[in-house]
């Protein structure tokens, strides 16, 4: 191709009043299809080229107000349909929470956007082959000079005449701008189908891919992570069994190990007779009774087993242990009291098992001996 | 020097029906209150504190104004800085509204009463700021330091008509630069004097910037109205153009929405910590028909005047601006009396001729001090080094 295709005939103006006076005289003349190219941005010059104002509002406001309702919509979606919980007492559906989260999405949204269709739709960027680019107009209006750019696209073109108005205008330098051959031919590679056809493959490659991996590959055997196991899991039901429960019950007439059954539930004076501490009295034992005390029983009881509770009056104050009548009872009565409770004291089996009770028994003797002390002690 | 300045300006007098307009609703308001403060006194204060909140707001948000110009530099609001300057002598007669008040204290403020403080362990310790002597105090302060400045800023700019002198806005730019401390502290303690401590338990440490927000707002808008109509009108320089139309929509746009973001900050904390000492103030407001100024508050200070400011051609209208402005500026009313009001009728909220009096009286009183201002001083900083820039102003 021999005969070159003209793009535009470019004018160069030292300066900016130069430059706002001929754009507001070409678009006087009805061109459209001109730009202006300056070093930096000129006030007044979207009003001499009679711009319309940019649409680029639109589209943030309209992505904006997409990632507001998405994100109202995403939260409601997550916490008062699919995953309903109560948090912090507040309902499920509660809008004050989301208003900080919407507003951020919307900004966050609508910027992003924003600058996105500024550079790719606006500016059509990547644009690597722009007639303009690579010429002598470009490193002027790069640097220190003001250009105007009409495009022989346009309607009203006429080589003659506009070469006249760029020269009426004061132009100090008027150059046509001709296509190369690459860029005749050039096309928006974005809106080429190849490369959409590639975008769509990757994007449906690598969902699946991920979508494959992480729901079927992991969980193949040997993968499956110990989920599944011969054996039935708590609160699960079974079809083993007639009435359909997974937790059974044990065989009747069967203890489970370490448990000893209590014979005197609500019989103190038999338990009182019947039963008798089966532990030697030793420093270890003692300082085992004394730490259970300590943690269980002091509380309530105090550390001296004097009555003086610690809780402030939530529960009422026992009576103390250093009474006559404890004084008095067996060791086996104070067992008694331990493991079935007693007035508004509840059982403490669950936290002490029978040697750890008995071991607590010795503690609160040598408590009563050290506040009422025999005969004997003193000598 | 200001002397190669080259602008028109031809100062006209302001037509006289501005005067009899507002010296009528200025004597109706005077007169509806007067009566109102001797058949229904408790409300009434209760309005004085409206409208004592209020026009705190147009005088010293004015002066802010002022001096944040100053202070940033900003040439597009020289051409009519005049206005909120005007404006800004409203903090002069703040002590002829304030003293009703203090013979009607009483029966606001619960903790003027000793027995009641002594009662209650949260007010006892709040006994030592909630003090009458200390009250009075700071109120007599702030509008001392407040008028001090007010003096100071404008006797310069108005020297600087006659002498042209430069060096008089690099004073008023340390003025200012003075000033907006004292004036972040008194607006503060101003909120929570006259209207927090309405409701002495509760609290909320964003009121002050609350108050702010509002108050930067109400001076914005009421300095708009004025600027709109001097310039559609021709009284302000020639040559002002859509650009500086869009600034001021800018700001008050920017403004109503940094209200609310201080707005829902204080009520989303509030709502989400969910201590009954701090709900009951927004279930005050939620109680009875109360609901219905709560929720009416959210449009008209922010919904409205967010769309109604939203796009660009919408800042540059005149005529969308002075309704916007408007809307603004009743905003503020309509928030003080929604922050003030429900303690005096926590059953439901009332409006009557005792609001309307104050309304008359405040509309009125600005009016008349813009006149008299306006009367004795050049509409445009004519001495102003700046004023060239600003009219020459570009987006």
């Amino acid at each position: 191709m021999n005969e070159k295709i003209l793009y535009s005939y470019t004018g160069v103006f030292n300066s900016p009043n130069a430059i706002i006076n001929a754009a507001e005289k070409v678009s006087e003349k009805g061109y459209k299809k001109y730009d202006v190219h300056t070093p930096y941005p000129l006030h007044g010059m979207n009003k001499a080229m009679k711009l319309p104002p940019s649409k680029l509002g639109y589209v943030a406001l309209v992505i904006g107000l997409s990632g507001a309702l998405s994100a109202l919509l995403l939260m409601f979606w997550m916490s008062a349909v699919d995953y309903p919980i109560v948090i912090g007492g507040k309902p499920l559906f509660s809008f004050p929470a989301y208003v900080p989260v919407i507003f951020e999405v919307t900004v966050l949204s609508a910027s992003i956007a924003t600058v996105l269709t500024m550079l790719f739709i606006f500016f059509k960027l990547p644009n690597n082959a722009h007639p303009l680019h690579g010429t002598e107009y470009m490193k002027n209006v790069a640097a220190d000079k003001y250009g105007i750019s009409i495009q022989a696209e346009d309607e009203k073109f006429d080589e003659v005449e506009v070469k006249k108005l760029l020269e009426e205008c004061g132009a100090i330098n008027i150059t046509a701008i001709y296509y190369d051959e690459e860029e005749i031919n050039h096309k928006h590679k974005i809106l080429e189908p190849k490369f959409i056809g590639f975008l769509l493959f990757t994007a449906l490659l690598t969902s699946g891919v991920s979508y494959f991996t992480l729901n079927k590959v992991l969980y193949m055997s040997p993968f499956n992570w110990m989920m599944e196991q011969n054996k039935l899991n708590p609160q699960s039901t079974s079809t083993i069994f007639a009435d359909g429960f997974g937790m059974r019950n044990p065989v009747e007439g069967t203890i489970p190990r370490g448990y000893l059954p209590y014979p005197y539930k609500g019989q103190p004076e038999a338990a009182g007779v019947n039963l008798i501490n089966p532990l030697p009295v030793t420093k270890q034992i003692l300082d085992i009774g004394q730490k259970k005390f300590d943690i269980y029983c002091s509380p309530c009881h105090g550390f001296n087993g004097e009555g003086d509770s610690r809780l402030r009056g939530q529960f009422p104050n026992p009576p103390s242990l250093h009474s006559e009548k404890v004084r008095t009872w067996s060791d086996g009565r104070i067992f008694h009291v331990i493991t079935d409770g007693q007035n508004i004291m509840p059982s403490y089996s669950s936290q002490l098992n029978t040697d750890e009770k008995w071991a607590v028994v010795h503690y609160i003797r040598t408590l009563q001996r050290a506040l009422n002390a025999k005969e004997s002690d003193l000598q | 020097m200001s002397t190669t300045q080259n602008f028109e300006y031809q100062k006209k007098q302001i037509p006289k029906k501005i005067q009899t307009i507002g010296l009528a609703l200025f004597l109706i308001g005077l007169i509806t209150v007067g009566i109102g403060y001797i058949t229904d006194t408790t409300r009434v204060a209760f309005n004085n504190i409206i409208i004592f909140s209020f026009l705190t707001s147009i005088g010293l948000g004015s002066l802010f104004l002022v001096a944040i110009e100053y202070l940033g530099g900003a040439v597009w609001s020289t051409p009519f800085r005049r206005v909120p300057e005007f404006l800004s002598a409203t903090l002069l007669l703040l002590p002829f509204i304030v003293l009703p008040l203090l013979f009607s204290m009483g029966n606001i403020f619960h903790w003027l009463h000793p027995e009641v403080m002594n009662a209650d362990k949260i007010l006892k310790s709040k006994a030592p700021y909630l003090d009458i002597t200390f009250f009075i105090i700071r109120v007599a302060a702030f509008i001392v330091i407040w008028i001090l400045f007010y003096l100071l800023i404008t006797r310069n700019s108005k020297k600087q008509d006659i002498v042209n002198d430069q060096s008089l806005t690099k004073k008023n730019i340390k003025l200012s630069a003075v000033f907006i401390p004292f004036f972040a502290l008194t607006i503060s303690f101003t909120a929570i004097d006259w209207l927090m401590s309405l409701e002495p338990h509760w609290f909320s440490t964003i009121y002050g910037v609350y108050y702010f927000s509002g108050s930067v707002l109400a001076a914005l808008a009421a300095s708009t109205i004025i600027i709109v109509l001097l310039n559609e009108n021709g009284y302000l320089v020639k040559g002002l153009k859509p650009d500086h139309y869009y600034s001021l929509g800018a700001l008050l746009f920017a403004f109503t929405n940094f209200w609310a973001y201080i707005a829902f900050s204080q009520y989303l904390l509030i709502w989400y910590a969910n201590l009954p000492e701090e709900t009951f103030w927004f279930l005050q407001r939620w109680d009875g028909n109360w609901i219905i100024i709560s929720i009416g508050l959210i449009f008209i200070r922010f919904v409205i005047p967010y769309f109604g400011l939203l796009s660009q051609p919408s800042k540059m209208n005149p005529k969308r601006l002075l309704i916007m402005s408007s809307v603004i500026l009743f905003a503020h009313w309509y928030d003080l009396y929604w922050l003030a009001m429900p303690n005096y009728s926590k059953d439901g909220f009332i409006l009557g001729w005792q609001e309307l009096g104050f309304i008359l009286f405040a509309v009125g009183l600005i009016m008349l001090i813009f006149n008299f201002m306006a009367k004795k001083n050049n509409l445009v900083p004519i001495g102003d080094p700046k004023l060239k820039r600003g009219i020459d102003f570009r987006l």
